[in-house]
């Protein structure tokens, strides 16, 4: 018994905790104040979980009701004249899908180039037998603090000619730092160095290491890294802003920003009177429609968010 | 954990064990004879470091390589700032003149407003975006029930993906005045338009989005408290709040610190992105800031000079506080960064 509550300390309000000998005369009642702050707590979060949801469940039902319902307040919690004219609208707008068939290219081969480059760097910049890694940690470090700016960078990307092309969305944003700091930091702390030794005696490289042990072993990393890198290729905006010129190349988040905030409604000529209805139902459709690929997937990685988030600050 | 350790461990000896046996002397190569070592020529040490390491530094070049074309280089482009640009000479720029372009920033008429918006938004932002998620972490740490909590999690984790394009048109159509799902309680006001609500949108919007994001940090560092430590704290006589003002608040106290020198060092970039889109005539007064100005003087009235002065100005101003934050910090608390 002794054994099991060493490894099992017990939690509170757990049963366990009434096989501690000390425990056992008076067991763990919730007293008139633990119930007060419980209260007070369970009503606070669920305050927090309306406050968070309501207004993206708003856009939800908008997209799909009656835009006079909508503006005059008359929709509340459910849609109102249910109807998908809104998004049959949408989805006849080409500019919108060009915008998001580039944002897919960009942030797929952005993030295959982002994995490529960051996980050996980070796996190597983990070996503490090798030297040069202080060196460059430290100036991997001072970029996160100290950066060119917008005019250095637009003329450097001039230079090199990938102004106005795909290539500004995937190679300058090709290593970041922080997601390096969390990836290294994975190798070094959560990989047991006694597995390194059993690969050296039997003659493997560090290659041979990093691709057939220390990767295998990295799940939580790979997914909480790549996520990180997609939804930041996703939502890039300013890119697209400042670096590109012609509609072609121009990702789904400038197109956004046009249909959205500037006012430009979906062009479909000869049906401006339909678009003029529906400009409302249009607007929260596109939110919906560009925003649900991300709120789609994190769910599923949400397990290894503690772990990556974790070990990147802590160690960083 | 330590078990699964052990086993892939031996399953990979014994699948390995094959070429050991082929050329037995191999594990000579592994004795890593420091103490011989030290009375190398440095040619034959380099030789060495490199035979044994060029693995690590074929992983690392390409990334250094990115990083030294992406980073360091507009580094060097920022002596722009001192010199004429001329589009023929690109980065290394055209003649000298000194600190023309600092001096120019710091007497514009727009100097005041444009440095107390850049204060004012970057404080708002650092106060409320550091305190609310410290806030939700202890609340969401008193929950009982884990299946609940996880919910939670998963729902304040949301407006974290939404891009800011989608964020400010958001908050642009719930703001719209008489007809927005907020905008309707304002009446007539036009909160958009109004230079006062401007920092509160700003800030308010950026706690919705991203408090539950940054409060998983301390969430992890709660999970780390050592249970016993509040059985010994109930059985000393202390209550809920106690716990909490005792246990869980000295627990995430480090990583306060941390995030707060790392966000010390970003106290002045205020985000382009939102400020930007957020930006309209009415609210200009009060939502002109440094990053949005770079972009206008450089980008729209193709200033490349000014505008690389007044970035690097932004910068040290930034650089110079973070070192305080950490300097601080260090003889504070014993927590620093560098």
């Amino acid at each position: 018994m002794s054994v099991a509550t060493v490894n099992n300390i017990p939690v509170p309000g757990k049963s366990g905790s009434a096989d501690i000998p000390w425990n056992k005369k008076k067991p763990q009642q919730k007293t008139v104040t633990d119930w007060i702050i419980d209260i007070v707590i369970g009503v606070l979060i669920a305050a927090i979980v309306v406050v968070v949801l309501y207004p993206l469940w708003f856009v939800v039902i908008a997209s799909v009701s009656d835009p006079d319902a909508v503006s005059n307040g008359t929709m509340k919690l459910l849609p109102v004249d249910f109807s998908t004219s809104g998004y049959q609208l949408i989805f006849k707008d080409n500019r919108l899908w060009t915008g998001y068939r580039n944002t897919i290219i960009y942030s797929v081969l952005g993030t295959l180039l982002n994995m490529v480059v960051t996980l050996p760097m980070a796996f190597a910049l983990s070996r503490r037998e090798w030297k040069p890694r202080r060196v460059i940690m430290f100036l991997l470090t001072f970029t996160m603090f100290f950066a060119g700016g917008l005019i250095p960078n637009y003329v450097l990307y001039k230079d090199l000619g990938i102004l106005n092309s795909m290539w500004v969305f995937i190679l300058p944003s090709a290593v970041n730092v922080y997601n390096l700091i969390i990836a290294r930091s994975f190798f070094e702390s959560s990989i047991p160095e006694s597995l390194f030794e059993a690969a050296k005696i039997d003659g493997m490289s560090y290659f041979g290491y990093f691709i057939k042990i220390a990767l295998p072993l990295s799940s939580a990393i790979l997914a909480v890294i790549g996520l990180y890198y997609f939804v930041y290729h996703w939502n890039d905006y300013m890119t697209g802003l400042v670096y590109i010129q012609s509609d072609q190349f121009q990702p789904l988040q400038v197109v956004l920003q046009k249909i959205l905030l500037a006012g430009n409604t979906v062009a479909a000529e000869n049906q401006s009177a339909e678009i003029a209805n529906y400009a409302g139902q249009i607007k929260y459709g596109v939110i919906i429609v560009a925003s649900l690929p991300l709120l789609i997937v994190y769910p599923f990685l949400q397990k290894y968010f503690n772990k990556g988030v974790m070990i990147g600050a802590v160690k960083g | 954990m330590s078990t699964q350790t052990v086993n892939s461990t031996m399953r990979m000896t014994s699948k390995e064990s094959k070429p050991i046996e082929a050329n037995g002397t191999k594990t000579s190569q592994v004795v890593d004879n420091f103490e011989a070592r030290k009375h190398w020529s440095i040619g034959r040490k380099l030789s060495w470091h490199f035979r044994q390491y060029w693995h690590l530094w074929l992983m690392t070049i390409p990334g250094m390589a990115f990083v030294a074309i992406f980073a360091y280089v507009p580094m060097y482009g920022l002596q722009l700032a001192f010199k004429e640009f001329t589009p023929k000479k690109g980065l290394t720029g055209g003649k000298f003149v000194g600190l023309k372009y600092f001096e120019k920033f710091v007497t514009s008429p727009l100097f005041g407003e444009i440095m107390g918006n850049t204060v004012n938004i970057a404080l708002w932002t650092l106060l409320t975006g550091f305190i609310a998620p410290i806030i939700l972490a202890l609340l969401l740490n008193q929950m009982q029930n884990q299946k609940i909590k996880s919910f939670v999690q998963t729902i304040t984790y949301m407006p974290h993906f939404i891009s800011i394009v989608v964020l400010v048109s958001m908050v642009t159509l719930f703001l719209t005045p008489g007809t927005g799902l907020l905008g309707r309680v304002f009446g007539a006001n036009n909160l958009l338009a109004s230079p006062d609500a401007f920092v509160h949108i700003y800030w308010i919007s950026g706690v919705w989005q991203s408090c539950g994001w940054s409060a998983i940090i301390y969430l992890a560092a709660l999970s780390s408290v050592d249970p016993g430590l509040y059985e010994a704290a109930k059985i000393d006589g202390a209550n809920r709040l106690q716990l909490i003002r005792h246990v869980d608040i000295p627990t995430i106290l480090p990583t306060c610190v941390i995030l707060l020198i790392m966000n010390m060092g970003h106290v002045l970039n205020v985000g382009f992105d939102k400020t930007f889109l957020m930006q309209n005539t009415m609210n200009m007064p009060a939502s002109e800031v440094i990053s949005t100005y770079v972009y206008k003087v450089g980008m729209v009235s193709n200033q490349f000079s000014y505008s690389t002065a007044i970035g690097l100005f932004n910068t040290i101003i930034n650089f110079i506080f973070l070192m305080l934050a950490n300097g601080i910090s260090r003889r504070v608390s014993d927590t620093s960064i560098f």
